[in-house]
Parts: C-alpha cells; sequence; structure tokens
C-alpha cells in the first residue's frame, strides 16, 4: 500500500450544469501527487465532465478548484496546459492527418519558444529547437514501443494504436497530472495489458500524478491506488479499491438494488 | 513547335497567378479546415488598399507595409468578432460566416475606395521579351510581368511549405485544422492560431492582388479571379500547397493549349469552361487531389 500526502488537486463542491441537466452535483474530491487515482461509475455518471471540468473544457456553476494551492473557479484549458496538465480523450482526439511523430510533436507545443518570425524562415534557433525537442519525442517513442509507425499517419492506425500515440502526445508535454479518459476503451486484452504497463511505468518512472476513467474493474482494481465513484452526477464513495468494491451503495449502484 | 512552346510558357505562367489566389484558400482551409468564401474579397481589398495609398503619394515600399498592416487588423478583427463565437461549430457555419465576411470586404472596401478600376503602376515591366532567342529558328516571346510572378509565387511557396512542415506554428496549424478540442488540450492557443493563419492568407492575397492588378487594375472583377481558384484546388488538393502550384500550373496550360488546338475545331470560349470541366473529370477520380491528403473513415 503506497502512501500519499500532499495534495495536487482538489475539487471542492463541483457542480456543473447544462441547462435543466445537472451533470455534477456538489462533487469533492482530491487528487494526490504521485498516486494513481480512477474515476469510476455507470455510462452517463458525469466522470467526462468531472475531467472536462479540470483541465477547463466545462466551466462549473459552482465549486472551486484548487491546483498546486492556487484556487481558482474555474480552470482555462490554455492554462491548465500551461501549468502541467495534459489529457487524452474518450473517443480518441488525434490529428489524423498527421504522423505520428508531428502528432506527438505538437504535444510539445508549450515548451518551445520560438517565435512566429525565426520560424516563418526555420531560422537557426527555430531549427536547432526543432532538432532538440525531436530528440524528447523519439525516447517518448522508444518508451511506448511504437517506433515501426513514426511516420504513418494516424487515421490509418488500429484503434489500440492511436490511444497509445495519444498517450505520447500527452506525455510529451512532461505533465505533472495527467488525466486519461477510458485508455483501454475498445482494446483486446493484450492490449489493456500493455497499456496498463505503460500507465504504471509512467507513474513510475516520471513521477506523474495520473487520474483516469475505465470501466473493465479488473484493471481499474489493479492498477490504482485510490478510486472514487460517481453516479448520476454525484459522489457515492472514495478510497483504495478494497473499500470501494465491498461498499454498499456502489453494488448496488451496478447491479441494481434488490429487492 | 516554338509557336506550341510559347502557348505553354503563357499558360503556365498564367497558371501561376491562379496558383497565389489558390495559396490564400489552402492555407485557411489547412489551418481551419474552412473553405474560405472570402479570399477573393481578401484579394480585391488588399489590392484597392495598396493602390489606394499609392494614389494619395505614398511610397509603394510604405503603401505595401501599411496594406500588411491593415490585413493583419482585419484577420484579427475577423477572429475576434466572427470566428471566436463559432469554435467547434460545424464547418458549413464557418463557411456561411465567410460568405459574410466576402460580402462585407467587397461593400467595404469599395465604400472607401470608390469603385471605379484603378491602375496599378509600380514599376513592374509589362513588355513581351525574346526568350531563349530561339528555338528551331523562332522566337519565343514571353510576358516579363508574368515571370516576374512565377518568381514571387515560388518564393512564397518555398517560405510556406517550410513553415508547415518544419515548424512548431506549422504543426500547431495543421493540429487546430484536425481537432479543436484535441489542440486545445495541448496548450495550442486557438484565437492566436487562426488570426496567425488570416493574417497571412491576407498577405498571400496582397501578392495576388498586386500581381493581377498589375495585369487588370484593380477592379471588382479581382474578386471573381477566386472562382478561378476552385479548380486549381481540386485539382492540387485542398491541403496542399505544393498541389496549389501544380494545380495552377496545369489549368493554366491546359485552358491556353485547348484554346489554341482545340478552339478551332469545338468552337471557342473554351478557355472559360475548360478549367472547371477539368476540376470535374479530376472530382470522378481522385476526389482528394493530387497532393490532397487521402481521406481515412475507419467505419
Amino acid at each position: 500500500m503506497r502512501e500519499f500526502n500532499e495534495t495536487l488537486l482538489s475539487v471542492e463542491n463541483i457542480s456543473l450544469s447544462f441547462g435543466a441537466v445537472k451533470a455534477l452535483t456538489n462533487i469533492s474530491f482530491e487528487i494526490k501527487k504521485g498516486e494513481v487515482l480512477a474515476i469510476i461509475g455507470p455510462n452517463g455518471a458525469g466522470k467526462t465532465s468531472m475531467l472536462n471540468v479540470i483541465n477547463g473544457f466545462y466551466h462549473p456553476q459552482e465549486g472551486v478548484i484548487t491546483f498546486r494551492g492556487e484556487k481558482r473557479r474555474q480552470m482555462k484549458p490554455y492554462d491548465a496546459a500551461r501549468q502541467g496538465i495534459a489529457r487524452t480523450f474518450q473517443n480518441v482526439a488525434l490529428f489524423k492527418g498527421m504522423s505520428t511523430l508531428d502528432n506527438i510533436m505538437t504535444g510539445r507545443n508549450l515548451k518551445m519558444k520560438s517565435n512566429i518570425l525565426s520560424a516563418a524562415f526555420y531560422l537557426g534557433p527555430a531549427k536547432r529547437e526543432e532538432i532538440e525537442h525531436r530528440a524528447v519525442v523519439e525516447e517518448i517513442i522508444d518508451f511506448l514501443e511504437i517506433q515501426a509507425i513514426r511516420k504513418t499517419p494516424v487515421g490509418r492506425l488500429p484503434y489500440g494504436l492511436q490511444k497509445r500515440v495519444e498517450l505520447g502526445r500527452a506525455l510529451a508535454a512532461e505533465p505533472d497530472l495527467l488525466l486519461l479518459d477510458e485508455p483501454m476503451a475498445g482494446m483486446n486484452l493484450e492490449e489493456k495489458q500493455d497499456m496498463s504497463r505503460f500507465i504504471l511505468d509512467v507513474n513510475d518512472q516520471f513521477g506523474t500524478t495520473i487520474a483516469l476513467i475505465e470501466h473493465d474493474m479488473g484493471v481499474v482494481m489493479d492498477i490504482s491506488d485510490r478510486v472514487v465513484v460517481l453516479d448520476y452526477g454525484r459522489k457515492l464513495a472514495d478510497g483504495t479499491p478494497d473499500e470501494v468494491k465491498n461498499n454498499q451503495e456502489v453494488i448496488e449502484a451496478y447491479l441494481g438494488v434488490g429487492h | 513547335m516554338a509557336f506550341f512552346l510559347e502557348v505553354l510558357t503563357g499558360g503556365l505562367l498564367t497558371g501561376v497567378l491562379y496558383s497565389l489566389v489558390a495559396l490564400g484558400f489552402v492555407l485557411i482551409f489547412k489551418a481551419s479546415g474552412v473553405f474560405n468564401f472570402a479570399q477573393g474579397a481578401m484579394v480585391l481589398f488588399a489590392a484597392l488598399f495598396f493602390v489606394g495609398f499609392i494614389d494619395l503619394g505614398v511610397p509603394v515600399v510604405l503603401s505595401a507595409i501599411l496594406t500588411i498592416a491593415v490585413m493583419i487588423l482585419l484577420a484579427y478583427l475577423i477572429e475576434r468578432l466572427v470566428l471566436s463565437h463559432l469554435v467547434n461549430q460545424e464547418a458549413i457555419s464557418l463557411f456561411m460566416a465567410t460568405i459574410g465576411i466576402s460580402y462585407f470586404l467587397d461593400g467595404f472596401g469599395q465604400t472607401i475606395w470608390g469603385s471605379d478600376i484603378r491602375r496599378l503602376d509600380i514599376g513592374l515591366p509589362q513588355d513581351a521579351f525574346v526568350f531563349g532567342a530561339s528555338v528551331l529558328g523562332d522566337d519565343i516571346f514571353v510576358n516579363e510581368l508574368d515571370v516576374v510572378a512565377a518568381v514571387v509565387a515560388g518564393a512564397l511557396v518555398a517560405v510556406l511549405a517550410v513553415f508547415f512542415s518544419k515548424t512548431k506554428i506549422g504543426r500547431a496549424l495543421r493540429a487546430v485544422a484536425d481537432d479543436h478540442q484535441a489542440a486545445m488540450s495541448v496548450g495550442i492557443p486557438l484565437r492566436s492560431i487562426w488570426m496567425i493563419v488570416w493574417a497571412v492568407a491576407g498577405i498571400v492575397g496582397l501578392v495576388a492582388g498586386i500581381m493581377w492588378g498589375a495585369k487588370l487594375g484593380v477592379q471588382f472583377s479581382l474578386s471573381l479571379v477566386a472562382l478561378k481558384a476552385l479548380p486549381v484546388l481540386i485539382l492540387g488538393g485542398f491541403t496542399s500547397v505544393p498541389g496549389a502550384i501544380v494545380g495552377g500550373l496545369m489549368i493554366g496550360a491546359g485552358e491556353k493549349l485547348a484554346e489554341v488546338y482545340l478552339g478551332p475545331v469545338i468552337g471557342g470560349a473554351i478557355e472559360d469552361w475548360f478549367a472547371y470541366m477539368l476540376a470535374m473529370i479530376f472530382l470522378l477520380f481522385r476526389p482528394q487531389g493530387l497532393f490532397g491528403e487521402k481521406i481515412i473513415e475507419r467505419i
């Protein structure tokens, strides 16, 4: 059992609605520095909405988000990215026409400093910088074992590999907090095992804090330090995998209430 | 033979001018996935300001700089007032918005500078000169202005091609075109990217406007030159900078040759519709164009 004390991000009393539809109601939880946190719940529970609130795509009507000790009402995607939050998407949001390499290079965007003028003429500094960042991207490609598809346009790749490239793009930003929205959806067993291994390696080698949404309970129980359970936009439970597994309310939410 | 070469060269050089207009379309399409109906209006708008400044007695170079400033301001306003409200909307909504922008620019430019045809004389050579002395004993005449245009277009393309494929901003532009949300999640500032690309398209529009203006005079019909860029885009592919050039050359050469050699057989005025015919045939066999990104759809 690993222990985590320092809070990296906390959400307090977050409520989000779209017109009359309440997506999230009064949700509070913490993400501790260095842990792997899983957010689970039935379909429509508000898991993706929660990630969208954290990286600033959605702006909650109520609540406070504290990231690295700084309190705020809402995040903005650009600020979130700049301050070290990277993410992947449920439906793979890659740049389809671009190669694996270029996709991952976009993840370095905020790390690159060259301005528009030197970039326009591909002057010395811009060129040097390009080569420097290319080296980092090659390391990520090696890490994720996708050397063979370096130059392939990602639109042609099978789904499992696309998910892996998307993880690569998020890693390229060297994030402190990595949000993964169903990283293993639609994968076969072998691909799931690979992905689990990558997630644990990222957490282990780079110390990256990870918050992930996943439906495969076996995977969730295996890789996460802590689990937050959502249902109908409310938080049902929050604890270690074992605690959550034995929580009566959680069991009812997943299996239905016995009569 | 010499006559054939002369027709061919003339056609290719006109084609370069089509390419210049097509280039503006490609830039915005590449970076935002939007077909910018207003590109032709931007060509006219830039040319009107440029010639307007010159007629006021401003030196040529300063006029160009002022016009570039105007186009950058225009890009800022378009982003601010129109595009920023349409993030994550369907491409068709953005397309409709560009139609609106197009009418506005046509009207506004002419409100300020009037609708008379203005001569654009900035010392670009207008004469035909003898090229290659002689081929098989005959001289070939080439329009000097066309040669200047070709050189300018070549330089522009070289810069843009490197910019798009090798730099951070170029990659960001392509990323934004593919997926707005994903681009935002890696920290690409959507708004400044759009502003940059519209500004660059405006500057390319200015170059096209100067070249066409020197040829035809600056007048409303410049904005219609953009229609000739459509078949160029279909041939070259909407997303390819080199494609815009090759497409332009093919259309330019094709229509001149068709006019001269097919004209007497099936009646004249082929030049007017040949480009569209060629584009239609292309659509049947290679809808993504010669250099366009192949459309991949997983089912």
